[in-house]
């Protein structure tokens, strides 16, 4: 299997992509955080579509998350806006 | 933070989650050396469940840990680490080479018990410092 040429491979990373402009272009953090949590899925699906399980393990673990759930309560102490 | 956020549906998931979440959990740990998973990942799992009841429940839980049983569970964590490694060169063999155990098991299951004990002691650090990593979060003061 070429991944490169793998539709399910393009398709999750176009996601991502779209994922990460998003992250970056909204103006609520918590929104930039859920939609981070999005493209920790996302990547950690390409992962296993790759064959890298243990990788896509700890992405999901770790990235969609332990890092989400600290991100939230950072946000909470602070005022929620990006500026 | 120290409330929760405890709205009765939230209470219910996590009641039935919870026992699910640390039981994947100790099985990433304990299958990590032939299947995905280990150490690292079974801990994060079992700092994800503890936190989970944190968040939903706040202090009433129960299961707060306290910021210094983090600190013992970590230091155990790397203890154990450092120590099963450290056997290694104590029993003639090098830097975390299960072989060289003196266990009256056959090569691979003396191999496959070093190895069980490292993951356990990795689980270990990795849920104190992620439930420390939490507890900061939430107490640090506003003067800091």
């Amino acid at each position: 299997m070429t991944a490169a040429f793998d539709p399910l491979a393009i398709a999750f990373l176009g996601l991502m992509i779209v994922c990460a402009i998003a992250a970056l272009s909204v103006r609520d953090l918590m929104t930039a955080v859920v939609v981070f949590g999005a493209f920790s899925f996302f990547s950690a699906t390409y992962f296993a579509i790759l064959g890298a399980v243990d990788v896509a393990f700890t992405e999901a673990a770790v990235g969609a998350a332990i890092t989400a759930v600290f991100f939230v309560t950072a946000i909470f102490r602070t005022d929620r806006g990006a500026d | 933070m120290n409330s929760g956020f405890g709205s009765p549906a939230l209470d219910a998931a996590s009641r039935l989650m919870t026992p699910f979440m640390l039981m994947f959990g100790a099985y990433v740990v304990v299958y990590g050396h032939d299947s995905p998973g280990g150490g690292f990942q079974g801990g994060v799992i079992i700092a994800a469940c503890l936190i989970l009841v944190r968040l939903v429940r706040g202090r009433a839980a129960g299961w707060v840990m306290p910021p210094e049983v983090a600190v013992v569970l970590l230091c155990t964590g790397a203890g154990i680490f450092a120590g099963v490694g450290l056997l290694g060169p104590i029993f003639g063999g090098h830097f975390l080479d299960y072989s060289a155990l003196p266990l009256p098991l056959a090569p691979a299951e003396v191999r496959a018990a070093g190895s069980l004990a490292v993951e356990i002691g990795v689980a270990l650090a990795v849920t104190g410092v992620l439930e420390l990593i939490f507890d900061v979060l939430v107490e640090a003061r506003d003067d800091a």
